[in-house]
């Protein structure tokens, strides 16, 4: 691995120091978009670390940056991956992947469709990339759906001409499908009616009981209170005088 | 690592190829591991196509080595293998799909024919096991067997693009090449095939290089990108990270040059 050094204690499961991220838009006079600036936290077991902050504050930037979607530019963001530190920053691409597969789970905002493929194997998908049997993976997707109330009906259809709450919950059953230990949740519950919120919170409840990790951005408040053991308060980040 | 094996299945390093004063590409390294799929992007003339045919020991580079890990021999320099080797290697091993499946398939025999082929190539003799697994791959690939007698130009281009993949996986090939695999296809057929692509892939456990100029192509089957201008590979990193995040001057003009639908 790419990351051996202090390892606190075997509890803390993520780890992030001192991280910064800005854009540099080359194409667009060099301007620099500052987002990120020296960020910590840490995560233990059963932790649900809640950010906070109005939008531009880079939650999701943060977010992305510990999933290696967007690339830090300085700090460490420290996942312990099958008992093994694992810096992200520092990771290949390979082993980016491979704690994606077993241990980083990602709810985004929008489900990515893909054309063609059906709910049920959208759902499906992270667990057959785990290697698991087609048919076992289709049972889990669709106990998944059922508890999201996703229509029967629907399973054997691309999700792309579902409604906004049908594609946020076919993603988030997705996302909750596999058992990762450690969940990032961008806004899960902001195109959902009060029952599927409920269901949502009743499944990151169940994680963390299971000794998973969350770090989640919640708009709707009372989300946010029943859920956060953490908060983490972040601001826009001004120009540098 | 704990998944995956230890050895890269290709390992491409310090390869530049020259046409005369023309630069095709210039000093590309990477290895690629079992089971993964990488994209290379950039625009006409940017050394994708080049690179490939090198990678794929269809023209020996100018300089820099490529290194197959072979079943019986482990890291093995393709170029310094015996014709005879590399030939048996681009038969069992690998596949090639051609942006174009007439360069791909023999237009001159049937549908079938053009799979049992590649199957007699590899020893195969039995007639009537050629022709089954000839019907199951043409069923993976969804192709209507009614069509199985007949020649690839009474086909539409999505049906010779499905027939040349089956072609080129029935003989259970761990490197699979491909040129601009959707290239020539309307969107729907090219939405059908990228699925049956990822399909493929995801089942059977495929590496693949896949060459385009189609960023969308490239986030849906890669999980990893290079990206070239001018020959040069600029940037590489995971496919996300590069379509999300680009770092690279030229990088950020090709995604920001997509056209939102």
């Amino acid at each position: 691995m790419s990351f051996r050094s202090p390892d606190p204690t075997p509890e803390i499961i993520v780890w992030v120091e001192n991280l910064a991220k800005q854009f540099v838009l080359h194409n667009q006079g060099a301007a620099i978009l500052e987002v990120l600036r020296d960020v910590s936290l840490t995560l233990r077991s059963g932790d649900c670390l809640v950010l906070n902050g109005p939008s531009g504050a880079g939650k999701s930037s943060l977010l992305r940056c510990i999933y290696g979607n967007y690339k830090s530019d300085s700090g460490r963001i420290v996942v312990r991956h099958n008992g093994q530190p694992v810096d992200m920053v520092a990771a290949t691409p390979r082993e980016v992947l491979s704690v994606r597969r077993q241990t980083l789970g990602y709810v985004s905002q929008f489900l990515k469709v893909i054309p063609r493929v059906a709910t049920i194997d959208v759902v499906a998908e992270p667990l057959r990339r785990e290697g698991m049997e087609a048919g076992r993976a289709r049972d889990n997707a669709a106990t998944m759906l059922h508890r999201l109330n996703v229509p029967e009906r629907l399973w054997k259809l691309a999700p792309a001409t579902f409604s906004g709450g049908e594609q946020q919950r076919v993603n988030i059953a997705r996302g909750f499908v596999s058992d990762y230990p450690v969940m990032l949740l961008d806004e899960p519950t902001s195109a959902l009616d009060a029952t599927n919120r409920e269901e949502v919170i009743a499944l990151v409840q169940e994680k963390l009981a299971a000794g998973a990790a969350v770090i989640g951005i919640f708009h709707d408040e009372d989300v946010r209170d029943r859920l956060a053991t953490h908060l983490l308060n972040m601001a826009p980040l001004r120009e540098a005088a | 690592m704990n998944s995956g094996s230890t050895a890269p299945l290709l390992s491409v390093s310090g390869l530049s190829h020259y046409y005369g004063a023309i630069t095709g590409c210039c000093g590309v390294s990477f290895d690629l591991w079992p089971g993964e799929v990488i994209g290379v992007v950039g625009e006409s003339g940017s050394g994708k196509t080049t690179l490939l045919n090198c990678i794929s020991g269809r023209m020996a580079p100018t300089v820099g080595k490529v290194e197959f890990c072979t079943r019986t021999e482990g890291l093995a320099d393709i170029y310094r293998m015996s014709e005879a080797e590399r030939r048996m290697l681009m038969r069992t091993d690998w596949g090639f799909v051609h942006q174009n499946p007439r360069d791909g398939l023999r237009m001159g025999v049937s549908a079938g024919a053009n799979i049992g082929e590649r199957l007699m190539a590899v020893g195969a003799r039995h007639y009537g096991e050629i022709r089954d697994t000839a019907n199951d791959w043409l069923g993976k690939v969804e192709f209507n067997l009614d069509r199985m007698d007949h020649l690839p130009s009474t086909f539409s281009g999505g049906m010779q693009q499905r027939l040349q993949i089956a072609r080129n996986l029935v003989t259970g090939p761990r490197l699979v090449f491909m040129d601009e695999p959707t290239g020539g296809l309307d969107v729907s057929v090219q939405a059908r095939l990228l699925d049956l692509l990822r399909e493929l892939v995801t089942d059977l456990g495929l590496s693949a290089i896949v060459v385009t100029h189609d960023l969308a192509v490239a986030r849906l089957i890669t999980q990893r990108l290079m990206v070239m201008r001018q020959g040069e590979v600029v940037e590489t990193g995971l496919t996300d990270q590069v379509l999300d995040d680009p770092q690279h001057p030229y990088s950020q003009l090709l995604v920001s040059s997509i056209l939102q639908v």
